[in-house]
């Protein structure tokens, strides 16, 4: 337990010095207050908005949490079907790629006209295109990843496609679909906290930060970042529990172990 | 301990590769019967088709003309049937599973119960010598004990035949010699048949009942020579006078198969067939 403390002190330190001096520089150089608010002051503004921001964190988060399950599903299938055929897959690629370099957010108004501004529905379908193609692509990759040898090595004892799948393909495939959720993770919270800047329900990060800045409330901005920061820490160090469990062999982790 | 029934007739065989315009004459001619029991290398120089001609054998490759019989059948069907074991240059092992759970693979695929699978993979483990690393992940092992996991493996589903390709051609010069070692014990004690492809003089000799030596362009069959050194093989057999004058009646056979442009191929130690 000390070790581990003594460990992860020199991050703590830096945490808490890195407040103080925010804290005392607001303070000292007597910093305009929507400029930068005083981490005691947006504390204040957490503690007195408590339940408003639990709210509108629970509508963000669930935007965010829908999309992304449609587009990591929706990813998933299009490369597993694609992954199969190398001719679809030729064909696909080249515009999923170019796709994938495309400002997704900037289909966000769009997308409010075609499932409703206040529709949550709405935001989860950026969400669902920003978290699609990243996982869409890195499976494929993935699915494809095996070579020739271990292809050969499955041949010889006569495996079936399906067994090559299940028991090759799929597993060499693991490092490069985390690698791509760990993305969507972080995708997801900013795709729904962006969605809600062009419009929708009252109660959420998005609508609250644009219009806490709007009236000049500061502190009560930095507040609902906070919490959407929070979330999207959060989602993604679970993504990062479940990598651990599903593939300990990775040279990623084993390192660490 | 050889019966003659024969365990592999290579008959006619040619194989060509298209690549583009141009054609590669791989194979030509080749006729070749492997008897059950024998331990038989392919040696010559890089693209002479000795991975091509092992390829065919195990069904990864198919002959432009010409039959491939393995144990009286084809040899696609007798992939199909899985009566051999393959054992290639790298060892192919899968990084999220154990030591264990790679030998069992075969099994799995044969679908064999689990109890059985674990049983049968114990006995592999225990006759390379790797009964307390069956536990172990492969990124944990030496590049000698990976190899010797993936010879258990080929050998797990009992097969009659064991092709080799190259399989200690990454390793340093001592754990080859310790490998060839175990190797010979693992063949006296299953009775299997093994046709091993590789590139050194000395490993040949020393495993073997028979060498082929092969040239290239066209890749054929230029010699077959009977290794007689006595059995067991051991360190000892290593400085046999005997031993020598086998090694060089190989070298002067690679040496006559192709002429001295060839030579300087010998020394490059990548083969890149295709």
């Amino acid at each position: 337990m000390s070790a581990r403390l003594r460990y992860y002190l020199p991050t703590i330190a830096v945490f808490v010095g890195g407040i103080a001096v925010w804290e005392a520089a607001v303070r000292g150089l007597q910093i305009q207050r929507f400029l930068l608010p005083a981490p005691s002051e947006i504390a204040g503004a957490l503690v007195g908005n408590w339940e408003e921001l639990l709210a509108a964190g629970r509508t963000t988060l669930i935007e965010a949490l829908g999309g992304f399950a449609i587009g990591l599903l929706a990813g998933l299938a299009v490369a597993f079907a694609t992954a199969r055929f190398a001719l679809a897959r030729g064909a696909l690629m080249p515009f999923a790629i170019a796709a994938n370099a495309i400002p997704i957010i900037a289909f966000a108004p769009i997308m409010n006209s075609w499932f409703g501004v206040t529709s949550p529905l709405s935001k989860m379908m950026i969400v669902a295109m920003l978290v699609f193609f990243p996982v869409m692509i890195n499976t494929v990759r993935g699915l494809t990843s095996a070579d020739a040898s271990t292809l050969e090595l499955m041949r010889s004892y006569a495996a079936s496609e399906v067994e090559i799948l299940r028991k090759v393909r799929v597993p060499a495939a693991l490092p490069y679909f985390f690698t791509a959720i760990k993305v969507g993770a972080t995708l997801s919270l900013i795709g729904a906290v962006v969605g809600e800047y062009f419009g929708g329900a009252t109660v959420a990060l998005g609508r609250m930060i644009v219009e806490s800045a709007s009236f000049l409330r500061f502190a009560e901005a930095w507040a609902a970042i906070i919490i959407a920061a929070a979330l999207g820490i959060g989602f993604y160090l679970i993504i990062i529990g479940i990598e651990r469990i599903v593939m300990p062999w990775h040279a990623s982790i084993r390192g660490t172990g | 301990m050889t019966d003659r029934q024969p365990v592999v007739t290579v008959a006619g065989v040619d194989k060509t590769f298209r690549t583009g315009e141009a054609t590669t004459h791989a194979l030509s001619g080749i006729d070749l019967a492997i008897g059950g029991g024998e331990f038989v290398s392919l040696i010559g120089p890089s693209g002479c088709g000795k991975s091509t001609l092992l390829r065919l054998m195990g069904d990864l490759t198919q002959p432009s003309a010409g039959s491939v019989t393995i144990n009286g059948k084809p040899a696609a069907r007798a992939r199909r049937d899985r009566d051999y074991g393959m054992v290639f240059q790298a060892p192919v092992l899968f990084d999220w599973r154990s030591i264990q759970a790679n030998v069992e693979l075969p099994l799995e695929i044969l679908g064999l119960p689990a109890e059985a699978r674990r049983e049968r993979a114990r006995r592999m483990l225990e006759l390379v010598e790797l009964s307390d690393f069956g536990g172990h992940h492969p990124w944990q092992l030496s590049g000698g004990m990976q190899q010797r996991a993936a010879i258990a493996r080929a050998l797990t589903l009992e097969p009659k035949l064991l092709l080799m390709d190259e399989p200690f051609g990454a390793l340093d010069e001592m754990t080859r010699e310790r490998m060839n070692d175990e190797l010979l014990r693992v063949w006296e004690r299953t009775g299997t048949t093994v046709v091993f492809v590789t590139h050194s003089i000395p490993e040949a000799v020393f495993l073997s009942s028979r060498v082929v030596v092969m040239s290239a362009r066209p890749g054929r069959i230029t010699d077959v020579i009977e290794i007689d050194l006595p059995r067991p093989r051991t360190e000892a057999t290593r400085e046999l006078e005997r031993y020598f004058e086998l090694i060089t009646a190989v070298r002067e056979a690679l040496r006559a198969g192709h002429g001295p442009a060839a030579t300087a191929r010998e020394a490059t130690p990548a083969e890149g067939e295709p």
